[in-house]
């Protein structure tokens, strides 16, 4: 690893300043990601604002809402109460996340400020049609997420919570890659009382999307069923050595029939 | 360089360590607890496991600073004196461990698995296992190993 420096932030605003004075600043939240990626050189920040100490943790019912900290780890996610009770959905996408000691570790912010394609929050955060918080601004989902690895943040900008509307009814599926635990296929299906949104991770070549022909085919008819073979195109999915784009647009269709099964 | 101070399987210390010093690299090279082991170094292994504040992370992709103020528990921390820790004896009974390698991350790794959870299933052992790679493919002693263990430290 290149040598780097490391400075425990006490507040946000000493975080930020620190990182618009560095070269080539970055956050450090758990480090799930970001820690391998310097280790292999693909990453090489002269500078890292460690976000542990300024808070940003926490889990509240806000009625309509639930907000989460941040710093929230994948564990406090997955077994906080306040969410196994009113998004369950979120609970049982952070208990699938990595394993056991990256759940110890990782946190919902960093996996959304980083975006990566295969990963399991962006899919939460589009299906339920979240919103970002960060020290300056509210940002929505569409908005906040621009593309594979691209969000709307700013250098300096801090995510420090993410609010979930409540739906009726959620449920996330994912077909892992056996060995790194990521999705190959994830689908988050969300039923509100006007609309059901879709959400696919894994899959897409500009990252997490929303499945707009699954999501007119389930507003008609919430049902399994209303999936049929082949209304999942391959274009614009990702192919690589885990699976072509066809095998993709077959396991978006199949995840998406398991999620609403698993809503019932 | 930073000044990092944490108490080590009940010993406190401080050391000044270089930022990026990884926690396996502080344990093993500075202070010569070579138990926890470096097996990938990608963090897909967890041969490097360890607690922290009670929690097992994958010492191989956290920095050392990062633990700062922390109580950490090492492969070497778990016994009593001569006495093994139920796990470690639980895997020497049941020839959990084939060439050892990977030993030391998964009793840390089970000894959380049993202490959150004392009614764990076979299917539930091997699913809290996901984080832990044994190339020797001996997984069945361990299940069993862990299993055992789980009765005596209830």
């Amino acid at each position: 690893m290149y040598s780097t420096k490391y400075v425990k932030a006490k507040d946000l605003s000493i975080a930020a300043s620190i990182v618009t004075d560095a070269e080539d600043g970055k956050f450090l939240a758990g480090g799930m990601t970001l820690i391998p990626t310097m280790k292999q050189r693909l990453a090489s920040p002269d500078c890292l604002v460690d976000l542990a100490g300024c808070g940003l943790t926490g889990i509240e019912d806000e009625g309509a809402t639930i907000r989460i900290g941040a710093m929230s780890r994948h564990v406090d996610v997955a077994e906080s109460a306040v969410i196994q009770r009113e998004i369950p959905a979120i609970a049982g996408l952070a208990s699938q996340i990595g394993d056991r000691q990256v759940r110890n570790r990782g946190t919902i912010g960093g996996s959304l400020a980083n975006n990566d394609p295969s990963a399991c929050y962006p899919s939460a955060l589009l299906g339920l049609g979240g919103t970002i918080h960060t020290q300056n601004r509210s940002i929505v989902a569409e908005d906040f997420l621009t593309g594979m690895f691209e969000t709307d943040l700013d250098e300096e900008e801090i995510i420090i919570a993410i609010s979930f509307p409540k739906p009726d009814k959620a449920a996330y599926v994912k077909f892992p890659n056996p060995a790194s635990r990521y999705a190959m296929v994830g689908v988050f299906v969300a039923k509100f009382p006007d609309e059901v949104r879709v959400a696919v991770t894994g899959a897409g070549e500009d990252g997490v999307f929303r499945a707009s022909n699954l999501e007119a085919a389930l507003n008609e008819n919430f049902n399994a069923e209303a999936i049929v073979d082949g209304s999942v195109s391959s274009d614009d999915l990702m192919s690589d050595i885990h699976a072509s784009a066809e095998y993709r647009a077959h396991l978006i269709g199949e995840m998406t029939r398991r999620a609403v099964v698993a809503c019932e | 360089m930073t000044n990092i101070s944490m108490n080590v399987n009940g010993n406190g210390l401080t050391h000044e360590v270089p930022d990026n010093t990884l926690l396996v690299t502080f344990l093993r090279e500075t202070l010569g607890l070579t138990g926890t082991h470096v097996g990938c170094d990608t963090s897909q292994c967890g041969a490097c496991i360890v607690h922290l504040n009670g929690e097992s992370v994958k010492s191989c992709s956290l920095f050392a600073a990062q633990v700062d103020g922390a109580e950490v528990t090492t492969i070497e921390g778990i016994a009593n004196g001569d006495k093994l820790h139920p796990m470690q004896l639980a895997f020497h009974e049941n020839h959990g461990l084939q060439c050892g390698f990977c030993t030391p991350g998964m009793v840390m790794s089970a000894i959380e698995l049993v202490t959150k959870n004392k009614d764990l299933t076979e299917r539930e052992i091997r699913e809290g296992l996901e984080g832990n790679i044994c190339r020797c493919t001996g997984y069945h002693n361990i299940v069993k190993s862990i299993q055992d263990a789980a009765v005596k430290m209830s």
